[in-house]
């Protein structure tokens, strides 16, 4: 009981976090000061108290992103295990609503987007659309690799399976965190794929796609993109973190493997550029190799 | 029997009254059907509890063993779709077609005759039964196709699938005469065993499989059903779409259900053409600019999704494996039904927009959702399901079928359970890019023409279908587990599996937990949302330009070409492409379109090399009496000379 109350304050406290962390280490490794770590605490708290504006083409369609990329997100984190410690809700075949409630956020984002008429988001919404098509292939084949090793469909024993590092499945697994990775620069629209501070709209993916939401709505869409850096931060930490013999052990080994990827994302963002937009698929085709062959030597 | 006797006449006669009276037909037409609708739901439901023997049967003494018409669980559950969709239609069909055209009493009546067609053809089991009805549907079907006989394109549709459904009527002949041959009657019974794998089984099932799929629309036999789902008026598109489509997959089922021991290679089969009609179905709707042909591309995508599931089926029984059976069955048959559910709804609320604006190009409308908000709704709840999203009922059967793969993952070193998971995964993540693409180039943005600023939200009598058909979707999708013990009885009639055992699946209570907790979660959300006080009126922040207008706005075509450009090896698009030279360019036109393959580049001009080779046979028939005597006197003196020898 306690666990899962820790997992909820996790998920809704948490999340802001791995944002000012990625700033901190960004900003560290430029030699500058940075914003405080704890910046997006400060913008939603801002944001709730501010007036939004609406373009007079939106419709109600115009908050459905916002609201269901935080509640498919909410969700989502019910069914993802934080590190060793078991997910709230678990159940055979979770693995696939866990995929498609991330489907049903990407859907509302990118028509709340459409629900401008403005043509900077319906590209970026193009964007978003396409290249997620192709990430979509690397999740399941991961998904598909590590239910073949343990012979499971949920998501709690599929993850915390591995343990550690030292079976036969040491190759593949590999394998699949990287192709994973690369699912999580690109599902986070972090760079390679996207820059989260560029200024140029023409270059963006998912910053485009929120142009217009301002107050409330826009400090949603701020929580919803963070939660997702968590859960799905979970999803691919959880296969890497060794098993501890106590509860508080395994928390505080997912909290440290979590900023460790916070700050991970953070190096990968200051060492190098957002690639040129025909590449990304090339990227995406990576983590779909990568993955398909983590199959490959499962079935070896 | 009795009621769905009643339901069946009520269906037949349902467009008899409307010949007679001067006005009010229609609405005694959809009243019978609407009474249809009620007798056969209620024997389909008292079938499907299992109560009062589960099946019923109509004999006659002279033709043997199963009867005519037999109700059993399968006949019911493929009942459901059809009575549904027929009351949906005709009602939806008052506001949507009676007010405006002359030949409307002749269209209730095949419409009718259609239905009645259907919920005969699911109850056949016998194949004279069998063929009648399936006749009398590709006819009465190609009547209402024709509905708008005046345009050419239409009358190229109807041509097309008249066609193309003889073509797959002829197989069907030759294959239950087959049939026929091996079992020794043409009643519906099961196959001895060993039969399947032999020379004749392969036969049989390469014929059974080419004449349903005609109707089915399996890739590549698919190519009369776009121009024919865009040619018809949308009610009767629903129709077609949602179940007579769905009628070859009956067909499949039926067969399967024949067959004790299928050998592996007719799973495999299934899943292969599911593989290629559901990723090429979506691929090629990504790349329409007409509405109701996306939709209808759609169509084959989720035949698609429905042959991935009877072909883990059918892998299943191949393996004597009880759970890949009853999974695979099982996500197939409801998603026949679901897919019926939204795509009817997708295609009346495409009808709608086509009523209100006059225009099934994606590039000429825009901003209908201010205008039209019931008729957005309803297209968005369509969108929602087909893209297989939680909560709605789309989730449900693909989650059977994914739960079934990832099953079969645990059965040594097989290949096609990732091919099944890796092609659904694919299917929806482009689904979405075109449902996001379709529903944002309609509804969402500015308007594009006059005739979308001045749209008005249709009549109350086509928004009721409308809302009936997504409540419909959201009950399944929110509460699959009282569905399954009636699905349970069905699969099991496709041979015997542990049906019994699906609604013990743990994950569907917690499916509708998790549905209900996000409603919740959205519902607080949405409740922060609205209080906050907000600034309304202001134009789109264009990045700092202040009159955005509808000509800048991106549009479905720009939105899909990353994908279509992507998948041009598959699409071979068609494109015009200005070039810009010189420092004042003149004025240039882009056009892109994705022609179909099979259609336009094989069978059209197949068809076209048959007309012509069948001109040569004219010679022949001259005209003339006495040439024609001579005939019937050749043919006398061959058979003489033939029974003499």
């Amino acid at each position: 009981m306690l666990q899962f109350l820790l997992h909820g304050l996790t998920v809704l406290l948490l999340p802001p976090l791995l944002p000012g962390l990625i700033a901190k280490t960004k900003a560290r490794m430029a030699g500058r000061q940075g914003p405080p770590v704890l910046q997006l605490y400060y913008d939603l708290a801002k944001l709730a108290r501010k007036r939004a504006v609406y373009s007079r083409t939106t419709t109600w369609v115009f908050l459905a992103g916002p609201v269901g990329g935080v509640a498919a997100g909410l969700a989502a984190s019910a069914l993802v295990p934080f590190g060793h410690t078991p997910a709230p809700i678990s159940f055979e075949g979770d693995v696939i609503l866990f995929a498609y409630l991330f489907g049903l956020a990407r859907f509302l984002t990118i028509l709340s987007a459409l629900d401008t008429g403005s043509s900077f988001e319906g590209m970026g919404a193009a964007r978003e659309a396409t290249f997620s098509a192709l990430a979509e292939p690397a999740l399941f084949l991961g998904f598909a690799a590590l239910a073949k090793a343990n012979a499971s469909l949920s998501l709690g024993t599929m993850l915390a399976f591995p343990g550690s590092l030292t079976t036969r499945f040491t190759g593949p697994l590999i394998l699949i965190l990287a192709g994973w990775v690369i699912v999580y620069l690109a599902e986070n629209s972090r760079i390679p794929v996207d820059d989260p501070n560029t200024h140029l709209e023409l270059t963006m993916i998912h910053e485009v796609m929120v142009l217009d939401h301002s107050g409330r709505p826009f400090a949603l869409v701020l929580y919803g993109a963070s939660l997702k850096l968590l859960v799905l931060g979970a999803l691919i930490l959880t296969p890497a973190l060794p098993r501890a013999a106590h509860a508080w052990q395994n928390w505080l080994a997912f909290y440290a493997a979590l900023a460790g990827l916070a700050v991970g994302v953070g190096l990968v963002e200051s060492s190098m550029a957002r690639f040129r937009m025909t590449k990304v698929p090339q990227f995406l085709v990576a983590g779909v190799l990568a993955t398909g062959f983590a199959f490959l030597l499962m079935l070896v | 029997m009795s009621l769905y006797l009643l339901a069946l006449l009520a269906a037949a006669v349902s467009g008899v009254p409307g010949l007679f009276l001067r006005r009010r037909g229609g609405e005694v037409a959809t009243g019978l059907l609407g009474l249809a609708a009620l007798l056969g739901l209620t024997a389909s439901f008292r079938v499907l509890a299992g109560g009062s023997g589960g099946t019923l049967a109509l004999r006659t003494a002279a033709l043997g063993a199963p009867g005519l018409l037999v109700f059993d669980p399968l006949a019911a559950f493929f009942a459901i779709p059809v009575l549904v969709l027929a009351f949906c239609g005709s009602l939806y069909g008052l506001g949507y077609w009676e007010s405006r055209r002359g030949n409307t009493p002749a269209l209730r009546l095949v419409f009718g005759w259609l239905t009645a067609s259907l919920v005969m053809l699911v109850a056949a089991s016998h194949a004279l039964t069998f063929l009648l009805a399936w006749e009398g549907m590709a006819i009465a079907a190609f009547l209402l196709v024709m509905a708008e006989d005046r345009e050419a394109e239409t009358r190229r549709a109807g041509w097309i699938y008249l066609v193309a459904t003889h073509t797959g009527t002829l197989i069907l002949i030759a294959a239950f005469a087959l049939l026929a041959r091996t079992t020794g009657q043409y009643g519906f019974t099961a196959l001895p065993a060993g039969l399947a794998a032999s020379r004749g089984g392969t036969i049989l099932f390469v014929l059974f499989l080419l004449g349903f799929g005609f109707k089915a629309g399996i890739l590549p036999l698919h190519f009369w059903l776009p121009p024919a789902h865009a040619a018809a008026p949308s009610h009767v598109s629903a129709l077609m779409s949602g179940v007579l489509l769905k009628m070859g997959i009956l067909g499949i089922a039926r067969l399967l259900s024949w067959v004790p021991d299928p050998p592996l290679w007719w799973g495999g089969t299934l899943v292969a053409l599911g593989v290629l009609s559901g990723l090429l179905g979506v691929a090629f709707a990504l790349g329409q600019h007409d509405l109701k042909r996306l939709l209808a591309y759609h169509s084959i995508e989720n035949i698609g999704i429905i042959l991935l599931g009877l072909g883990l089926g059918t892998l299943g029984k191949s393996q004597g494996n009880p759970v890949l059976q009853t999974l695979g069955y099982a996500g197939a048959l409801l998603h026949v039904v679901n897919h019926s559910l939204f795509k009817g709804l997708l295609f009346l609320s495409a009808g709608s927009v086509l009523h209100a604006t006059g225009t099934r190009d994606l590039e000429r409308l825009g901003g209908l959702g201010q205008r039209m908000p019931w008729t957005a709704a309803a297209f968005l709840a369509g969108s929602w399901a087909i893209c297989g999203l939680p909560p709605l009922n789309g989730f449900v059967s693909e989650w059977l079928i994914y739960v079934g793969a990832f099953r079969g993952l645990g059965l040594g070193r097989q290949a096609w359970p990732v091919v099944i998971l890796l092609s659904l995964a694919l299917i929806g993540a482009l689904a979405l890019a075109c449902f996001a693409k379709a529903f944002g180039a309609v509804f969402l943005g500015l308007p594009r023409t006059e005739a979308g600023a001045r749209a008005q939200e249709a009549p109350r009598v086509m928004l009721l279908p409308m809302g009936l058909l997504a409540l419909a979707c959201l009950a399944i999708g929110v509460a699959p587990l009282f569905l399954m013990p009636a699905l349970g009885r069905v699969v099991d009639t496709l041979g015997p599996a542990g049906g019994s055992g699906l609604p013990s699946l743990p994950g569907l209570g917690a499916i509708s937990g998790m549905a209900l907790a996000l409603g919740l979660l959205a519902l607080l959300l949405w409740r922060w949302l609205r209080p906050g006080s907000r600034e309304d009126g202001l134009p789109t922040w264009d990045c700092g330009y202040a009159t955005p207008d509808a000509r800048m706005q991106y549009t479905a075509s720009s939105f899909a070409d990353g994908l279509v450009r992507g998948l041009r090896w598959a699409l071979w698009p068609v494109v015009h492409r200005p070039k810009v030279s010189g420092w004042f360019p003149r004025p240039a036109r882009y056009e892109g379109h994705v022609p179909d393959p099979v259609l336009d580049r094989a069978a059209a001009p197949g068809l076209r090399f048959g007309v012509r080779g069948a001109a040569l046979l004219r010679v022949a028939q001259g005209g003339a009496l006495p040439v024609y005597l001579l005939y019937v006197l050749l043919t006398l003196l061959v058979l003489l000379v033939w029974m003499v020898a």
